[in-house]
């Protein structure tokens, strides 16, 4: 039975000047960037102004539409709630009490708060840029050129290529249960709550069983292939000038902010 | 049997009419399916890969829907009327490891019974028929992870059958048995009275368990009659990427 499931890769296949872009230089670009961002003081609005601007005219470059930055650049909310009770302890004036809990924000946490939620936006919407313009395969290649430890890649690559095998296994399992539930007119179906759960609860379990065992099977047959971790490359193209001039500007562009930041 | 009341008094077991279906990568899986198949009737449905069986199989239930009508014994599929029909129709996965997703054999065959919400005796009950139906009894306990391909086919039809449905539904059942569990499965199949609408690339299970054939190809019924009949027809079924032998 074929499956069409609903597991996409991150990349969004256009002909733009950012998808050309050579995938090492992207790569350097993108995390040298991340790192700005976060090295930001709190509170530092107009750094933080200033290493968004470039995000804009990175984003026309990728023709992208902005609706899907915008949308998979949420990705980062979740995380922020992580940051929310900074606002709570942090020592300093109450600016607001929580009613009931009597919690007191404070100025100064809810800076700390709101930095987090600027740096982490801004991270993520320079990582959604780099993996909806860059084939993962290429990604995973020009971590290897970067030098990055062969076992680290190879995890990664392995991970990736087993998230959509954990996806598509999962969707099965779902819809096999979907299938089976039904009802009677007229009389209360569904089970209880706690039944339910634990039905839930079991099938996450043979998710990791089954994943397992078929990672088992996936990784024997690579090793049958000759697989030693190392992605190979048939040709390895030099950086184009032009590229790597406009990653060292946006670097240097970046580290001018940091410096305004902190005079 | 817990059957729906039928709406009108004489109402086909499956109905389809004009079924449509396009997967969201833009293949055009069903072009306009009409079948319709009466209450008991054994229908075997052929047809090269990719001419939509399995995804016909899928609006029986409503796991998938498309444009055009299902109905089930008279009761057309819709969003009130879904879990109903999925209470009727019993579908069986190709892959039983599709189908089984709870640690025990136990578990898997109780938890349609579970879901309709029937009291614990009777699902007990329910789950110890299905399995002694289907020559599984003794094997509550096992994980079906562990089991051969052809018993975790039997447990994948016993899954359903204690629903006790009014329709079963199942996607190459003897695809790689061996041939002793073949020949079980088709001993089992041919037990049960339910309606059944079975896809297979098995001619021999065909010529021997199913009076009616249905032919699907490009997402579209091709042919439909007496097995006899289809099965004799050469150039029909080298048109449509079959063999008899």
């Amino acid at each position: 039975m074929t499956l069409h499931l609903p597991f996409h890769e991150r990349y969004e296949a256009r002909s733009s000047p950012l998808h050309r872009a050579d995938a090492r230089v992207k790569l350097v670009a993108t995390v040298a960037y991340i790192f700005a961002v976060t090295l930001t003081p709190f509170g530092a609005w107009t750094a933080l102004l200033l290493l968004a601007a470039p995000l804009v005219p990175a984003a026309a470059a990728s023709r992208l539409s902005p609706w899907l930055v915008l949308r998979r650049s949420m990705l980062a909310l979740p995380f922020v709630l992580a940051a929310v009770p900074l606002a709570f302890t942090r020592e300093g004036p109450a600016v607001f009490s929580v009613p009931l809990l009597g919690w007191d924000a404070s100025e100064t946490g809810l800076t700390a708060v709101a930095t987090i939620l600027a740096k982490s936006w801004l991270s993520v919407t320079a990582a959604v840029l780099l993996t909806a313009s860059t084939p993962a395969v290429e990604l995973i290649r020009a971590l290897r050129a970067l030098r990055v430890p062969r076992l680290l890649v190879a995890t990664v690559q392995v991970m990736y290529r087993h998230i959509f095998v954990i996806g598509e296994e999962a969707a099965r399992l779902t819809r096999a249960r979907d299938s089976r539930s039904g009802a009677r007119p007229g009389y209360r179906s569904g089970g209880t709550l706690w039944w339910r759960a634990r039905v839930l609860g079991n099938m996450v379990g043979s998710l990791f069983l089954r994943s397992y065992e078929r990672s088992e099977r996936v990784y024997a047959a690579m090793l049958a292939r000759g697989y030693d971790g190392e992605p190979r490359l048939l040709d390895r193209p030099a950086v184009r000038l032009a590229e790597a001039a406009a990653a060292a500007l946006l670097v240097a562009y970046a580290l001018g902010v940091q410096w305004y930041a902190r005079a | 049997m817990h059957a729906l009341e039928p709406r009108v008094a004489v109402a086909a077991a499956v109905e389809t009419v004009d079924l449509r279906f396009t997967y969201p990568d833009g293949v055009e899986a069903l072009r306009g399916v009409n079948l319709t198949v009466g209450t008991g009737e054994k229908v075997a449905l052929l047809g090269p890969n990719g001419a939509g069986k399995s995804t016909f199989l899928l609006h029986l239930n409503g796991i998938l829907r498309g444009r055009g009508e299902v109905r089930i014994l008279g009761v057309p599929l819709t969003d009130a009327t879904l879990r109903q029909i999925r209470a009727q129709v019993g579908l069986v996965f190709d892959q039983p490891d599709d189908q089984l997703f709870s640690p025990t054999v136990l578990d898997d065959v109780a938890y349609g019974p579970l879901y309709l919400g029937l009291p614990k005796e009777e699902v007990l009950e329910r789950a110890r028929r299905a399995l002694e139906a289907v020559g599984m009894a003794g094997f509550e306990d096992r994980m079906p992870h562990h089991l051969s391909l052809g018993q975790k086919k039997r447990v994948a039809i016993a899954t359903v059958l204690s629903m006790d449905p009014a329709v079963l539904v199942l996607d190459e059942p003897t695809a790689s048995l061996s041939p002793a569990a073949r020949r079980e499965l088709i001993r089992l199949l041919q037990s049960l009275p339910q309606t059944m609408i079975v896809s297979t690339h098995d001619i021999p299970l065909v010529r021997e368990a199913f009076p009616r054939t249905v032919i699907m190809d490009g997402g579209l019924v091709v042919a439909d009659g007496p097995t006899d009949k289809i099965l004799a027809d050469r150039d029909l079924l080298t048109a449509h990427g079959l063999e008899a032998f």
